[in-house]
């Protein structure tokens, strides 16, 4: 048995052994999913809380950050393996959310050791929930093209300006922001820096925002002269779009992952609902136009699936391709198709908003129809996308947008 | 995926060389331009003899074909990675009537006689063996069988017509389907030297090579019967599984090769002062295509790997192969023509011959409709 099999049934062993069983089956156990944390966290489940203290206790919360803070010192193989076999078994990570997934990783590789050593031991624990500060009401897939003031004044920052679409604003404690710290400068990419700011700081004001869906995580969040601390800036000043832009990779690459379900879900799920409301016609659905989308659908499913499998396996075998730029376009488009479908074979049943002469899962299906339609918005848009394959893989000269 | 550990989708090193050694081999001795030479020419044969022979001596022909008939013993797999470069200069040679409907239903169907006679043979590219299933009226469907088969003293007498016989001009033998029983058809192994058998050349859009079979009252014995009596769909089915893979890896071939002109033609041609490729419109499209291809080759991939590790999930995964493949073919060579503009609709420029072979390929072992409707059954729905 190699090292990393081993490993694998060490890793199965004591999580299958600790995981409290009301959580299996309860996830698909993406980066996003479970106990997010921080100090506003409601969360009363004891188990969820249990799995928590059990992942911080044995370091693996996020197993491949380095041990002095927080993390539990395995490789990016091992963290892989722990991850798969919390899917396996469908039990959450023991601690989700931006800072694990997305912040950490940018801080561990561009910021300093006091921030380090600061702020990556809170988020290991669950402790401290950070959201992100990108987009701004002029600034969508033009980024670049942000606003947010922060000017030098001593050893502070002070903001100005407003971000929008920060997730999970109001539950979180801190934010890490894309800001203008040279509006001469001669590029938009340049004079833009990464500072992270508390948002118990005064000046802060956070407003949610409600979706076509309803309820959103989505927030508005204005700074009026914030004033943050200068030491709170990550890497050099006015060099802060390679780290957005790290940042944004990585984004792409987990939201196509996170789309990823079981294989073959979207295509059960979708005859699920044609039986519960079409009825099934001696096992087929009666529409064959409709019965041809679906397995159009479970085609397209089965083929990303497999297509995340194939390059994993050109990862691990050290030569990566460039099919990950496709992730994030085929399995947003996926998760639209899937919808669509689902709401298309529920007839009027999809039509409810709330109240009675409509049960709860198709009240909840017709909201997370709603919301699917953001996942081609939302973490570079898709036409964004395409530009990026078009440029850097298919080498096709850059045009006027 | 059935499970979740996905079978391995990568090629190892001995078939990387191999698909490296095939893309040189066949980009220099067999570009796509030999269709419209063979065309115009009124060539005989078709597709080059000598070329074949090649092929053979390198061992391509042989590669699954097992050690015990001579050839290579490789899987499927590796026959899909000759396939996949064979697939990108649309090579009429008989890839799909000998290595894919004859070798395969010899492999699944054929008695020791048969593979004994015919595989080394076939190995050696001596042999030609194709399949006839296809009918008047019958519209591609192979369990629509009006050729029959009466018992007569010492074996049976076949009638009947098969149509667009690929390579049926000069196959060796050919495996025809006729109906033994009110219920069942079996497959019959005729050498069409034989009395009563009449070949007409066909002329196709695609360049692959054709012809009308017609019987009458063909003798054949008990030992021609290849499978069992009465039983030739059930193993019709399984071969078609198989040559709907390869067919696959043909079409994912000739999908890159028409992608890859397009994409380097769209970077050089120049309109309003700036290569055609800038343009957001084109773009967008071509990675869409981009996008399909990637995705239909890890299908290839995991539908050839089944056939030779875990034949429970080839039906699916064929039917996938076959669906996705003919789409994403067709939609690489629409787009291909409409990216080169109006030298893409002369007669002048290959790529066009993308287009007719993939209105071929499209139609060939189940469209992909009838590939969806087979998905959703294999799915309980």
């Amino acid at each position: 048995m190699s090292e990393l099999e081993a490993f694998r049934a060490e890793a199965r062993g004591w999580i299958r052994e600790n995981a409290p069983k009301s959580l299996w089956g309860t996830s698909g156990s993406g980066p996003f999913e479970g106990y997010w944390g921080g100090s506003k966290c409601e969360e009363t489940n004891p188990d969820l809380l249990r799995w928590r203290d059990l992942g911080v206790e044995k370091s693996w919360t996020a197993p491949s950050w380095p041990k002095e803070y927080g993390g539990g010192g395995l490789s990016r193989q091992q963290e892989d393996i722990i991850h798969e076999e919390m899917k396996a078994i469908g039990v959450p990570r023991p601690v989700a959310g931006q800072g694990l997934a997305m912040f950490g990783p940018v801080l561990l590789k561009y910021g300093n050791d006091a921030q380090r050593a600061r702020h990556l031991p809170g988020i290991a624990r669950g402790e401290v929930r950070w959201c992100q500060g990108y987009s701004e009401p002029n600034a969508g897939s033009d980024l670049a093209n942000l606003q947010l003031k922060a000017e030098r004044d001593g050893d502070e920052f002070v903001l100005n300006g407003q971000k929008v679409w920060t997730s999970h604003a109001n539950l979180s404690d801190w934010i890490y922001c894309l800001t203008r710290t040279d509006p001469n400068a001669p590029k938009k990419q340049m004079g833009i820096s990464v500072i992270l700011a508390d948002l118990n700081t005064p000046g802060i004001t956070v407003r949610r925002i409600d979706l076509i869906s309803g309820y959103s995580p989505f927030c508005e969040t204005f700074f009026d002269n914030v004033r943050v601390p200068a030491d709170q800036l990550v890497g050099t000043e006015n060099e802060g779009w390679t780290i957005a832009k790290a940042i944004l990779g990585h984004e792409r690459s987990s939201i196509g992952r996170s789309i990823a379900r079981q294989p073959g879900s979207a295509q059960r799920e979708v005859v699920a609902r044609a039986r519960k409301h079409l009825g099934l016609d001696e096992g087929a659905i009666p529409d064959p136009l409709l019965r041809d989308e679906v397995a159009s659908l479970g085609m397209l499913e089965e083929a990303f699936h497999l297509t995340l499998a194939r390059i994993q396996q050109s990862a691990e075998s050290g030569t990566p391709g460039p099919e990950g730029s496709i992730t994030k376009i085929v399995g947003t488009e996926l998760k639209q198709r899937r919808f669509e479908l689902g709401m298309k074979v529920a007839g009027t049943q999809g039509l409810g908003w709330e109240g009675p002469g409509f049960d709860e899962d198709d009240l909840q299906y017709t909201r997370d129809w709603l919301r699917s339609r953001a996942s081609t918005i939302e973490g570079g848009s898709s036409e964004i996308q395409k530009n990026i394959v078009s440029k850097r893989v298919l080498g096709l000269p850059e045009g006027k947008k | 995926m059935s499970g979740h550990t996905a079978p391995s989708l990568l090629l190892n090193d001995e078939q990387k060389m191999l698909s490296k050694t095939a893309h040189e081999f066949i980009r220099e001795r067999a570009p796509a331009a030999r269709i419209r030479a063979f065309r115009d020419s009124n060539d005989e044969v078709g597709f080059s003899r000598d070329l074949w022979n090649e092929m053979a001596e390198l061992g391509w022909l042989g590669l699954q074909i097992p050690e015990e008939y001579d050839g290579l013993g490789l899987g499927f797999f590796d026959l899909c990675v000759v396939l996949e470069q064979s697939g990108r200069e649309l090579m009429p040679e008989p890839f799909v009537s000998t290595l894919l409907l004859g070798t395969q239903t010899l492999l699944l169907g054929g008695t020791e006689a048969q593979k004994k006679a015919l595989l080394p043979d076939i190995a050696a590219g001596e042999t030609l063996i194709t399949l006839g299933y296809d009918e008047p009226g019958s519209y591609g469907d192979p369990s629509k069988v009006a050729a029959v088969a009466r018992k007569s003293a010492d074996g049976f007498e076949l009638s009947g017509e098969k149509i667009q016989v690929l390579d049926g001009h000069l196959a060796d033998r050919i495996i025809v389907s006729a109906a033994t029983s009110d219920t069942g058809y079996t497959l019959f192994m005729v050498d069409p030297a034989h009395a009563g058998v009449t070949i007409t050349r066909q002329s196709r859009i695609d360049g692959l090579n054709a012809a009308i079979v017609r019987l009458d009252g063909v003798s054949v014995q008990h030992d021609d019967i290849v499978g069992e009596l009465d039983a030739g769909a059930t193993l019709l089915e399984a071969v078609f599984d198989r040559a709907a893979v390869g067919l696959s890896a043909q079409m994912l071939g000739a999908s890159e090769q028409a992608f890859a002109d397009t994409i380097e033609y769209i970077k050089e041609r120049e309109q309003f002062g700036v290569p055609i490729g800038s343009f957001q419109a084109l773009q967008h499209r071509a990675v869409s295509v981009y996008t399909e291809i990637a995705l239909t080759r890890s299908v290839i991939l995991a539908a050839s790997r089944a056939i030779d590790e875990a034949p429970d999930d080839v039906p699916r995964l064929a039917s996938l192969a076959k669906a996705m493949g003919s789409e994403t073919f067709m939609h690489a060579a629409k787009e291909a023509i409409q990216m080169h503009g109006g030298i893409g609709v002369t007669d002048e420029h290959d790529i066009g011959f993308y287009m007719k072979r993939a209105q071929a390929t499209y139609m060939t072992f189940g469209k992909p409709s009838q590939h969806r409707q087979r998905w959703a059954e294999l799915h309980g729905y």
